[in-house]
Formats: C-alpha cells, sequence, structure tokens
C-alpha cells in the first residue's frame, strides 16, 4: 500500500484504484527505478496504464507538485511514458516514429546506447526482429524526455548482451535527467540489477 | 410521346424470369431460391404501396404531409446505417449518428436543391421533393455506412496502434489521422468512380425513367448531371460528419480510447 517517500517526489499516487484493484500509494523520487513483480493477472499493466492515463482510474497523481487534472492528455503522456511489452509500429520507416523536431545528437547517441548504428532511422519496420523492436520502442519514448519512464517487461525477450545494453540505457537516462522509472518484470534477478526498490503487487496493495 | 402502360401481363412475363433463376437455384443446389422469392415478393409490394403514398401525396400537396414523410424516410435511412456496420455503437447514439450523417449528406442538400437551384411553386413540389430525398438517401447511404464501419472495425483492430500513439503524447486527433483518412476515402471512393463510369458504362435509373417518360434526352441528361453533383457532394459531406462524430465519440475527454461503447462484432 505504501513505499518510499523520498524528500521531493516527483510522482505522488495517492488512493489509486482502477477496475478491480486498487487503491494504491506511492511516491517516486528523483533518478530511481521502482521494480514492480506480481503473479500474472494481477493487474501490473493496467497499473502502468492508469498512471499513463491511457485507462480510467480514480485517485490523485501529481507530477512535480501539479495534479494530473492540470495537464492535457498529451503534456501527460509525454511526461509519464509507457513503454509497453509489445511494441506497434504504424509508419513506413524507424524515423518516422520519432518526433520531428527532435535532437539528432541526442538520436545517435541513444541508438548507440542501444546498439545500433544511425542508419536503421532508414530501415523498413517490416526488417526489424523483436528484439530490435523492444529496444526501438525505448529509444522513441527516451527521446521525448519523459518525467517518468514506465516500463512493462522491457528487455524480457533480449539475449544477455541486449539486456545489459538496454538496462544501462534506462540507468543513464534516470542518472542524467532526474527522471525515475516503473519498472515491470517476472524477473528477479533483472529487477534486482536495475531497481533502487523492488515491491510486489496485489489486487489491493504493493508490498516491499 | 406517352409513357408505353404496362399490363399487369407484361409485368408476369418479367416475373417469370425471376421464377426461372429461381429453379435454376434449385437445380444447382444454390439454396437461394426461396430468398430470390421472398425479396421479389417484398420488392414488388414494397413498390405497389409506396406507389399508392406518392399518388396520394402528389394530389393531395400538403406540406406537412411531405414533412412526415421525408422524417420516416430520414429516420429509416438512419436506422439502416447503423444496421450495415459490424461492429455497432451501442444505445442510442448509433441511431443519432446514422441520422445526422443522413441529414447533412440528403436532406440538407435536397432542400438546398429544392429552395436554390429547382424553385418550384410550392418550392415543396412534392413531384421534385420526394423523388429527390429518395435519390440522395439511397446513394449516399452506402458510402455513409462504408465508412462507418470500416472506422469501427479499424478501431477495434488497431487499437493498439492508436494507443501507442496517444502513449507517445499524440492527441486523439493525430493518434487516428491514418484511420480517419484511410476511412473517409473509403466512403467517397465509391461514388467518385460511380461518377467517372456514368453515361459511359452505366444509363442511370432517373435518366433512363425520364427518357422513357418522353422527356427529350437532352433535358434528361441536365437533371442526371445535377442529381449526380448532389449525391457526390452529399455522400462526401454525410461521409466527413459521421467519421467526426464517431471518432469524437470513441474517446473520452482525456483522449482515452474508450472501445467498450461498440457492441461485439454480430
Amino acid at each position: 500500500m505504501s513505499s518510499s517517500s523520498p524528500d521531493s517526489p516527483c510522482l505522488l499516487v495517492q488512493s489509486l484504484r482502477f477496475a478491480d484493484s486498487g487503491p494504491y500509494s506511492f511516491s517516486l523520487g528523483p533518478g530511481s527505478c521502482t521494480g514492480i513483480n506480481g503473479v500474472s493477472g494481477v493487474g501490473k499493466t493496467r497499473l502502468l496504464r492508469a498512471l499513463a492515463d491511457i485507462d480510467q482510474s480514480t485517485g490523485r497523481v501529481v507530477l512535480n507538485g501539479k495534479d494530473r487534472e492540470h495537464y492535457t492528455p498529451p503534456q501527460w503522456r509525454r511526461l509519464v511514458a509507457l513503454v509497453p511489452a509489445e511494441s506497434r509500429w504504424w509508419h513506413p520507416t524507424v524515423a518516422e516514429h520519432l518526433p520531428v523536431d527532435h535532437d539528432q545528437q541526442q538520436a545517435v547517441e541513444l541508438l548507440q546506447g542501444c546498439g545500433f548504428e544511425p542508419d536503421i532511422l532508414g530501415w523498413d519496420v517490416s526488417r526489424l526482429s523483436t528484439g530490435e523492436k523492444q529496444r526501438l520502442s525505448l529509444v522513441r519514448a527516451l527521446i521525448r524526455t519523459p518525467q517518468i519512464l514506465l516500463l512493462d517487461e522491457a528487455g524480457s525477450g533480449l539475449d544477455r548482451d541486449n539486456g545489459e545494453l538496454l538496462e544501462g540505457l534506462v540507468s543513464n537516462f534516470l542518472g542524467g535527467k532526474g527522471a525515475a522509472a516503473i519498472w515491470v518484470s517476472h524477473d528477479p534477478e533483472q529487477l534486482e540489477r536495475v531497481a533502487t526498490l523492488t515491491m510486489t503487487m496485489f489486487k489491493d496493495r504493493l508490498c516491499f | 410521346m406517352n409513357v408505353a402502360i404496362l399490363s399487369p401481363l407484361d409485368l408476369s412475363i418479367a416475373a417469370a424470369l425471376i421464377l426461372i433463376l429461381a429453379g435454376l437455384s434449385f437445380n444447382l443446389k444454390l439454396g437461394l431460391e426461396s430468398q430470390i422469392l421472398i425479396a421479389s415478393i417484398r420488392m414488388t409490394i414494397q413498390l405497389l404501396l409506396i406507389g399508392l403514398v406518392l399518388h396520394y401525396l402528389f394530389s393531395s400537396g400538403s406540406v406537412w404531409l411531405i414533412i412526415l414523410v421525408s422524417q420516416v424516410m430520414l429516420l429509416a435511412a438512419g436506422r439502416e446505417v447503423r444496421a450495415r456496420l459490424k461492429r455497432k455503437l451501442r444505445g442510442f447514439f448509433g441511431y443519432h449518428v446514422g441520422v445526422s450523417a443522413m441529414f447533412v449528406s440528403s436532406f440538407s442538400v435536397a432542400l438546398l436543391a429544392l429552395l436554390v437551384i429547382l424553385r418550384q411553386d410550392p418550392w415543396y413540389e412534392p413531384r421534385y421533393a420526394i423523388p429527390f430525398l429518395g435519390m440522395l438517401l439511397g446513394n449516399t447511404m452506402t458510402g455513409v455506412a462504408l465508412a462507418a464501419d470500416r472506422l469501427t472495425s479499424l478501431f477495434y483492430e488497431q487499437r493498439e496502434v492508436i494507443e501507442q500513439r496517444l502513449m507517445l503524447g499524440e492527441t486523439r486527433s493525430e493518434a487516428v489521422s491514418d484511420i480517419r483518412r484511410d476511412c473517409m476515402r473509403t466512403g467517397m471512393i465509391p461514388l467518385i468512380n460511380s461518377m467517372a463510369a456514368t453515361g459511359l458504362v452505366s444509363l442511370p435509373g432517373m435518366m433512363t425513367g425520364q427518357i422513357l417518360g418522353g422527356t427529350p434526352p437532352i433535358e434528361a441528361v441536365k437533371y442526371q448531371i445535377l442529381i449526380m453533383f448532389l449525391i457526390g457532394a452529399g455522400s462526401g459531406f454525410g461521409v466527413i460528419c459521421a467519421i467526426y462524430m464517431i471518432e469524437k465519440h470513441l474517446f473520452d475527454d482525456r483522449h482515452r480510447l474508450v472501445l467498450d461503447k461498440l457492441l461485439p462484432a454480430g
């Protein structure tokens, strides 16, 4: 039901309820990465969707001292970015999925951080493997410089090397930008590597 | 030139062709014979009834009666649009969107034609008003229903794409822009194709009817051009109206996709 309460949390969640789950209350401090595990079907993905305001929920969600209702939905979702377990791609090339006005240098750094050459931006998305899509979906979220990163089973299907690259990219991002992350995973070893704190989710509470 | 009066025997000869087709369906085990017969009987009864209604309407000339008949036609067209959706919209909104789109595509366009182009005295002259409205409703309904059906189907099939676009901070309008364009094209292209083929591949029913009725071909052609323009424009307006209405309805005010406003496919 509760967890850390850093001095100046960037995300504060109070009595969050969605569908038949909750209430959940917790906060995320700058630079933190909170791991969440729990049995399948308990609602981990729905928690992330509720936080990103993709699904309806009740309760209070505050980012940098401002209630969610004071942000427009697009503003909120750019700041609280959800990276889903399976990514979808709708434009012909990878580059078209990045913002038109994105920072070229940042894109190159993010791509290299994920083990890609920059020319992958010109690739047709039908050429991408499942693992490549997974890493690129993180890049397309990070380039929008979110404050809160919600990762749903990120890196679960990757080989060890690429998994480590992805984890490194997230921790660099959190360290450099003062952002925070929630990382949902079924892999306790992965959570041990990436999370500063791990919680187990139940229908009505989150426990250490 | 007078119209050749058709006798019941003349119609029976044409009906015999349908009986032959039903017989062929039975022989070829198509299983369509009862449908062919029922549809033929329904069509005959419906047209005879509407013939009687039109006869009464033309002779009475009452504006209220014309308004009543036109409202019934509009509501029936709206209901038909809803019925053609594979994934129907829940509740009253399904009818509301159908009737609104048909109002924009047909009712308002027919009214414009009567008041500004045809300028009969009285303006609601039933010999013009009812056939014009009927032709507009019948011809624009297909485009509107096609576009609306594709929209509800694509929203359902591509819900993950829509939601992932929202997750990246796109507005609801941006997140469905490709789908919207696709559906509007789907609704409008049949009409554009039919305009292109008219006169070359097909001779439209209204023009043929007028020529059979003794109108000089050039006059009949002018009426056909008028009706094609009205149908083309009305259809496009109706499609745009239906797409925007359904699109707005399937999101809430926080730009969340609300697909439980759709009934399961049936």
